[in-house]
């Protein structure tokens, strides 16, 4: 098992999704129990489901300097990056630890392949049209070259893109730049917008509902996807309100590229990992944001794993019903709710699930439950078995 | 601290005109060769239905970190691994992007889920039961060093030897036209962050600045073909890690 690891702050968060820009939009959807998701009115070729679709992206205009690079990914990346003033938070960090001490992170499993897509659509004499043809929007570190425009850091810079724990793994990969001193800032970045690609890629495995989802529901069967932008500034130092990274986990299944280990066992070694380097044992988590995706499987072998691992008290809920699954950016958009959970000393329920899986343990929180929480534990696991936990402490009251 | 300092316990490789690194070392030895490389790598670890079906990329990066491992003489099953591609797998976004355009509801769903970036670290870790951490990067023009950097980040931060595999294949139609990805090569290191050991240590180092004569992978493995330690500033391999950005290695023997 991992060592325990010195807590790092949490300086900044924010996340826009379908449930609206910035924080305070989460929080009060989540507490009004208003969920995001809508009848799909994103595709041309009819696909019946429901999605998580952000309003206002198609309006965005970016900057001049930045316009070479607009992508539908990158359009919500900036709208994202305006809520709860992160750019100027980030910016300053930049300025007061040097901009060669901050590390900018980025995730998504999809980048700005809706703009490649696009491109196929409306290929002139077989060659992409010129409006389209900047070579740094087709290439899986899109997201990176565009913040790095942005933000001006000159720390290391790199996408982790590894399907829908993307933006988990982000928080271990700058948890351990600031341990070792290769940086004294992280901005974390996860950012994945809709698509044909995984949309009908989805479809295609027959993994998405005709409804918006039901997670840990008896009767689920599906995912909904959403999109959503979510960023995060990790220091060593923070005022003693920020909330603090604790712990992370990772593992992979080794069992299929699609399907989770039956038994959960990846998963199991993500969380075990993650609460040995908090320094924590299982019954001291007070709420887990599960991965909870609706897929009939995910939630199966999720369910049985927290009902086996956790006590009674421990509240978990999926909120994916209210957002949808926004894949390479769910990590840190769950974490943004985990945190947004501490901080407001509520669990968020599990939006559209009536009759909970048999699998399913007294953890599982339908409803919206006023508690007093002090650790936050966040699932993510993606296809190709690459699983992720992170743990979060509350900041000073 | 900028600085980090892993050992090579394992090189793998895989170039479609060399074969695997023992060919290819002597090769960038000016050595001849005895033998002609098979058409593609062979990728052994992989079961044969996997490989069949496996797309480009997972070929690549599971014949070289096969290798790397072999030499390492370490179990892969318990090596974190950091897989990085500046394209991924750019045939099945070409194919995908084609079948988009014209007929989505045709979208194959094992196309679909061997799209994703860590598709080869996915089936490495099936193969070789693998269940530490896994990662897929990508840095666009700074993938490899970027990537090098966060293994040996992972390395010295868990005290513990990691896997560390590097490709890219060539693309296909039109997306070729336009980002420019000819080549096909596939590179492994298993770095380990305890220093005593056979093989090569590197020195790596972050620096917020561009390079002054940018080397990139081939360099570092001619210097390693040749056992050449490479110090000090004049002798640093400079590998450009993203806009104003670059790895500095020096290769301490």
């Amino acid at each position: 098992m991992p060592s325990r690891i010195p807590p790092l702050a949490i300086t900044a968060f924010t996340a826009t999704s379908a449930l609206g820009r910035g924080r305070e939009a989460h929080l009060r959807a989540l507490r009004e129990r208003r969920g995001g998701l809508r009848s799909n009115d994103f595709t041309d070729t009819p696909l019946p489901c429901a999605i998580g679709r952000v309003d206002g992206i198609e309006s965005v205009e970016l900057p001049t300097d930045l316009r070479d690079l607009d992508s539908r990914n990158h359009r919500l990346a900036w709208l994202g990056l305006h809520a709860d003033g992160f750019l100027d938070i980030a910016r300053d960090a930049v300025a007061r630890h040097g901009a060669d001490r901050v590390a900018l992170l980025t995730a998504t499993s999809t980048a700005s392949i809706g703009a490649t897509e696009a491109a196929y659509r409306a290929l002139d004499d077989g060659r992409f049209p010129a409006a389209l043809a900047q070579p740094e929007l087709h290439t899986l570190h899109s997201l990176g070259l565009f913040l790095d425009r942005i933000f001006g850091a000159c720390g290391p810079c790199m996408t982790a893109s590894t399907a829908c724990s993307s933006s988990a793994k982000i928080f271990a990969q700058g948890e351990r730049l600031i341990r070792l001193g290769l940086a004294d800032a992280v901005i974390l970045a996860g950012v994945d917008s809709l698509c044909g690609s995984v949309l009908f890629g989805f479809n295609a495995l027959e993994l998405v509902s005709p409804q918006p989802c039901r997670p840990f529901d008896a009767q689920r069967d599906g995912i909904s996807i959403g999109e959503a932008a979510g960023f995060a500034l990790l220091e060593r130092d923070g005022d003693a309100t920020a909330p603090r990274l604790l712990g992370h986990g990772e593992s992979s299944d080794a069992h299929h590229m699609s399907t989770p280990h039956p038994q959960g066992l990846g998963a199991r070694l993500a969380i075990d990992a993650a609460l040995a380097r908090a320094g924590l044992a299982a019954h001291e988590v007070d709420y887990i944001n599960l991965h909870g995706t609706a897929t009939v499987k995910n939630d199966e072998v999720e369910a049985a794993a927290v009902a086996d691992l956790f006590p009674a008290t421990t509240r978990a809920s999926s909120t994916k019903g209210f957002t949808g699954h926004t894949l390479g950016a769910a990590g840190i958009l769950e974490a943004v709710i985990a945190l947004l959970a501490l901080d407001a000393q509520f669990v968020p329920g599990t939006l559209n699930t009536t009759t909970p899986d048999a699998a399913c343990g007294p953890q599982l929180a339908l409803g919206n439950e006023e508690r007093a929480l002090r650790i936050a534990l966040s699932n993510s696991f993606g296809f190709g078995g690459n699983n992720c936990a992170l743990v979060f402490g509350r900041g000073a009251a | 601290m900028n600085a980090l300092d892993v050992r090579i316990a394992g090189i793998g490789a895989w170039s479609p005109q060399h074969g695997a690194w023992p060919q290819l070392r002597a090769a960038l030895r000016g050595e001849a060769l005895d033998a002609i490389a098979p058409p593609h790598p062979p990728a052994n670890v992989l079961p044969q239905a996997e490989r069949r079906r496996a797309p480009p990329t997972v070929l690549l990066a599971c014949e070289a970190a096969a290798q790397a491992c072999a030499a390492a003489q370490l179990d892969a099953a318990t090596l974190p691994c950091v897989f990085a591609s500046t394209h991924g797998e750019v045939v099945i976004s070409d194919d995908m992007c084609a079948t988009l355009a014209t007929d989505p509801r045709a979208l194959s769903p094992t196309r679909f889920h061997n799209s994703v970036h860590n598709a080869p670290v996915g089936y490495w870790t099936l193969a070789v039961q693998c269940h530490a951490a896994s990662n897929a990067l990508s840095a666009w023009r700074g993938t490899f060093a970027a990537a090098l950097f966060e293994a040996a980040t992972l390395a010295v931060a868990d005290a513990a030897p990691v896997l560390f595999a590097a490709c890219d294949a060539a693309a296909s139609g039109p997306l070729a036209n336009v980002i420019g990805a000819d080549d096909t090569f596939a590179l492994a290191f298993v770095l380990d962050p305890a220093l005593d050991g056979t093989g090569p240590r590197l020195h790596l180092r972050h620096v917020a600045d561009a390079a002054d004569s940018p080397a990139d992978a081939f360099a570092l493995l001619h210097a390693l073909a040749h056992e050449e330690p490479v110090r000090g500033k004049s002798a640093t391999l400079q590998i450009p890690s993203g806009n104003g950005r670059r790895l500095d290695i020096e290769i301490r023997a």
